[in-house]
């Protein structure tokens, strides 16, 4: 594993690797000293094309934890103002040595770009790419359903996967990057997926979707849910005739309390409710539903940190990509290798 | 050293199960001698093998002194992230650390490992070791010393020195951590290649 | 190239793919075909070029090529545009309005014509645009721009659609005065806000907004009903769905003057290579599904498609290394669309050299009412002529070739058929392969006049 672009192409073996290594670096968050010296010496650029305040500083913390060097660079620059070139942008970064590129861009397949050109030679993590792929949300999001799942079965959550977990992923489909790389990574796990969403919210071409697609949320309730994950509704969205009115779509797609009230009287008491934050309570889904036991929605925010650390410390603590030019490095290599039991 | 790896490795059993176990006793007896007793003594293996060696030595020490509970005593200290040969070595994901309940504040911590060459697990261990707390003492026992230091680290407590070449490889094989090719029950020592 | 009478007798040729026979070009034009070749008086002392192998064709004639200049010289000019067009075996494109300025007027048509004939490569046909700098609203000069030196009969807002249906009305109406044709670009704006490639399987995993077959196909069949109602002419430029063959079937079915036209890479190119994120692979419209592909390369084999154009659009390679989303549309196809054309239709078994020939020329020649091109090889005909190595391979590399694009999508395939020679108005154009000389009038005059 050289990038972390997308969990579509992400294996079993490795998207575990990522989870069980996240629940060693949780350890790590509970202990006094929330500092390892894992990657120190490396140097990890935030690069930023679109605000997002909880990503940055969720990469920040846990970059900060390994003893990595931080570099943020905010490259705001949209369709309509063009900045710096990516190309540029990206260039500068491999001239100050950046071995990590954690990227969070506008525009679909902006990291798959840096990965696939020879303008940088580092290690590239998507963090949220236009409407394509948010992989370390839906990694976090693994991680809490796993810890959640393992729970209830009374087993460790290392080296397990989400077999036969039920999962409803609800509202603007078409445009959310979180639905996607979580649809990908569910099915990777053994999960059971089914969206919920208007119409207008879903792709055209959804149907070769590893997953159930629904209209009704009641009745994706009703069959049974073991998690429930809310998309956030982006403002944009409200005046593109997507839906007639936030009035109407709260009703039928958002979780408002009669709906959590609903999980009781159909005996799901197990029943968690995620969202990737940040939230619009009173659309998508209610405070009381926010705030409810159920909600996961800080722990998702914890375990952020947990995962995107256990991403950079596999993408970057690897054998660098030079091999060392000098004998005497190259000695040592072969006399650490002969020792294969520490 | 290609032509090492791709002929049929020469290998000699240096330690049987019996020669392990004959060792890992007397280090428990010079555990509790050195320390007097059992009190405070808290015993940290260093994964993968470091740990099954930890567990064994805490059963000896509870079997020499009745009032040691050895579950209680002993724990895995994963020293991965302190390395200092990270980007030198493929990606490896971190074990877990489980500290004995107690804690590692004012104890006799007893670093356990299987083999001591470059002396730097050891290092990475005592940085680690800093990191969860302020041991009164930290001592090493090994099972077995194959010299090569590159750093100023001894063991307190040796099963076996085991003087080799650096084109060997030391292989020590646990029925906790390993099985045999043909699946049997494997504990044992053994150098495979040399000139 | 050594100086000659201007007379070659190319020996040997496969006419149209057919027996091989001897052509005599003298004076600019075929003096002799077959046994009478070698007995002609002009004969002697012409340049022999042995043709045995080689296939000879009518040149090509391009309805859709991106010239760029004026505007845009860092993409391309007029030089070396046709360059690169001589190379792939045209002897005439027609330069899309799309220039900077528009070319709207007989002022900007003129100078794109005589940069043209100045450089000497092709016939360079100006397609005037159809409104006001291609804005949609008000009619352009058509009238101006019919009988100007230019002598523009099809008229274009290539890149952006017609889409208010007046004004479209209204064009193709006026149009017939001067036997002019509308070449619709046919994209509903409204259904592609912001789209990115095609809307189906491949640009919902991408999370790329998807430009959906119904957007071009609901403009042609707009268009075709209105080209009925108005009794005009009406090309549609690069079709590249199913349903859109579909629909141009059932119009010719109903003798609707329809001529439609589908660019190389829609007969070759699927949307998965966007998967790469590549901008290479952005064009528009978009590159669609393999039923689609297939359903082109039928509809072109049976004549509901009449044309293969390239809408070949150069871009500085700053605006192909860059997001996708930022990256400018089009590629370059000049001098690939003979191999891609080889490659798709006639190793598939589905077109004969003969159909090729009238698809890359005799039937464009008619859309644009070019009247010296696109004619048969016969003794009396224009001499433009190209000699094709069927059997040549080669693999595309951009940087090699005369075009400034580098933005091939087709850079590292292999691809049959190679132009060895391009003859423009009896004037060897491109040689062995290579870049000879431009044609010059003055001296052709001097060589008819001795
Ligand atoms: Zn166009």
């Amino acid at each position: 594993m050289k990038h972390l672009l997308s969990t579509e192409d992400l294996s079993l073996s490795n998207a575990i690797r990522i989870l069980d290594t996240a629940e060693e670096m949780a350890a790590v968050g509970d202990r006094e000293v929330k500092k390892l010296p894992a990657l120190r010496g490396r140097t990890v650029v935030n690069l930023f094309f679109e605000d997002s305040t909880r990503t940055r500083i969720s990469f920040e913390a846990a970059a900060k934890r390994l003893s990595a060097d931080v570099i943020n660079f905010a490259a705001k620059g949209s369709s309509v103002s063009k900045g710096e070139s990516l190309k540029d942008t990206a260039q500068t970064l491999a001239a100050m040595g950046a071995d990590a590129v954690v990227i969070r861009h506008w525009a679909s397949g902006a990291p798959h770009r840096l990965a696939a050109t020879d303008w940088i030679d580092a290690a590239v993590i998507n963090a949220g790419d236009g409407t394509h792929e948010h992989p370390t949300q839906a990694l976090l999001d693994a991680f809490t359903m796993r810890r959640h799942w393992s729970k209830l079965a009374g087993s460790a959550s290392i080296g397990a996967d989400l077999k036969g977990m039920r999962v409803a992923i609800a509202g603007d489909v078409l445009h959310s990057r979180v639905a996607r790389s979580n649809v990908w990574l569910l099915r990777t796990l053994g999960a059971e997926v089914t969206l919920v969403a208007p119409p207008t919210l879903l792709p055209i071409g959804v149907e070769h979707w590893p997953c159930k697609v629904s209209y009704n949320m009641d009745d994706t309730l009703a069959h049974g849910v073991d998690a429930v994950m809310m998309l956030r509704v982006q403002g944009e969205r409200m005046n593109a005739s997507f839906f007639p009115s936030t009035r109407e779509y709260s009703r039928r797609w958002g979780f408002d309390d009669n709906r959590l009230r609903a999980l009781d009287s159909l005996g799901l008491k197990d029943t968690i409710i995620m969202h990737p934050g940040p939230m619009n309570r009173g659309l998508e889904i209610s405070s009381a539903a926010a705030d409810s036991p159920r909600s996961t929605v800080l722990a998702q925010v914890r375990n952020g940190v947990s995962v995107r650390m256990a991403t950079l410390y596999l993408l970057l603590s690897g054998e660098t990509r030079e091999p060392a030019a000098t004998p005497g490095t190259a000695a040592s290599n072969a006399a650490h290798s002969t020792k294969e039991s520490n | 050293m290609t032509s090492v790896t791709n002929a049929p490795v020469p290998a000699r059993v240096v330690l049987n199960q019996a020669d392990i176990d004959r060792a890992l006793t007397r280090i428990a007896h010079e555990i509790l001698e050195a320390n007097k007793g059992s009190k405070d003594l808290v015993l940290l293996g260093i994964p993968r093998r470091g740990y099954p060696l930890a567990v064994r030595l805490a059963h000896k020490i509870a079997a020499a002194d009745p009032t040691v509970d050895a579950n209680a005593i002993v724990g895995q200290l994963d020293v991965t992230m302190f390395r200092d040969d990270l980007s030198h070595q493929p990606t490896r994901p971190p074990y877990p650390t489980q500290l004995p309940r107690t804690g590692i504040d004012n104890k006799v911590v007893v670093l356990i490992d299987d083999v001591l060459y470059s002396g730097r697990t050891i290092r990475a261990a005592l940085d680690a070791i800093i990191d969860f707390g302020r041991p009164r003492i930290v001592r090493l026992a090994v099972l077995i010393d194959r010299g090569h230091r590159e750093l100023p680290i001894r063991a307190d407590h040796v099963g076996k020195n085991l003087p080799t070449s650096s084109t060997e490889k030391v292989r020590v094989r646990l029925e906790e951590t390993d099985t045999a090719a043909d699946g049997s029950v494997v504990n044992e020592v053994v150098i495979e290649g040399g000139a | 190239m050594a100086e000659n009478n201007g007379t070659y007798l190319i020996r040997g040729a496969s006419i149209l793919g057919a027996g091989a026979e001897d052509l005599l070009i003298s004076n600019g034009v075929i003096a002799a075909r077959g046994a009478a070749a070698a007995a002609h008086k002009d004969a002697h002392g012409a340049t022999v070029i042995e043709a045995a192998g080689l296939v000879a064709l009518p040149g090509m004639v391009d309805v859709h090529t991106h010239l760029r200049e004026p505007g845009r010289e860092d993409a391309e000019t007029v030089e070396t545009g046709t360059r690169a067009a001589a190379l792939g075996g045209f002897t005439a494109v027609h330069a899309m309005a799309n220039s900077n300025p528009v070319a709207d007027t007989a002022g900007v048509v003129e100078q794109v014509h005589s940069l043209g004939r100045a450089a000497g490569w092709v016939d360079v046909r100006p397609v005037g645009a159809v409104t006001v700098g291609l804005a949609g609203e008000q009619l352009a000069e058509l009238g101006a721009m019919a009988d100007s030196r230019a002598q523009v009969r099809m008229f274009s807002d290539d890149g952006l659609c017609v889409h208010d249906p007046v004004l479209m009305r209204r064009a193709l109406e006026y149009v017939k005065a001067f036997d002019g044709v509308v070449a619709q670009h046919a994209q509903e704006p409204r259904l592609t806000a912001g789209a990115q490639m095609n809307e189906g399987a491949v640009s919902a995993v991408l999370g790329l907004t998807g430009w959906p077959a119904v957007a071009e196909e609901s403009i042609i069949a707009r268009d075709v009903l209105l080209a009925q109602h108005v009794n005009s002419r009406l090309h549609v430029c690069h079709v590249s769905t199913a349903g859109s063959v579909e629909i141009i079937r059932w119009a010719k079915e109903r003798g609707i003057n329809v001529t439609a036209e589908v660019t190389p890479h829609h007969l070759l190119l699927t949307d998965d290579l966007v998967r790469s994120y590549n901008p290479v692979y952005k064009v528009n419209p978009p590159l669609r599904t393999d039923a689609d592909v297939q359903a082109l390369r039928a509809g072109l084999a049976d004549g509901t498609i009449d044309v293969v154009g390239t809408d070949h659009a150069p871009h500085p390679s700053e605006h192909k290394e860059c997001e996708w989303a930022q990256a400018a549309m089009g590629m370059t196809g000049l001098e690939t669309a003979l191999s891609v054309v080889q490659h798709t239709m006639i190793e598939t078994g589905l077109m004969t050299w003969a159909d090729f020939s009238r698809v890359t020329s005799t039937a464009a020649a008619q859309i644009g009412r070019v009247t010296d091109q696109g004619r048969p090889l016969d003794a009396g005909e224009p001499a433009n002529i190209i000699l094709v190595d069927p059997a040549a391979r080669w693999t595309v590399d951009p940087a090699k070739m005369a075009t400034m694009g580098r933005n091939s999508p087709f850079a590292g395939l292999e691809l049959p058929g190679q132009v060895v020679a391009t003859f423009y108005k009896g004037h060897p154009t491109v040689l062995d392969g290579k870049l000879n000389t431009p044609y010059r009038e003055s001296a052709a005059a001097a060589a008819g006049a001795s």
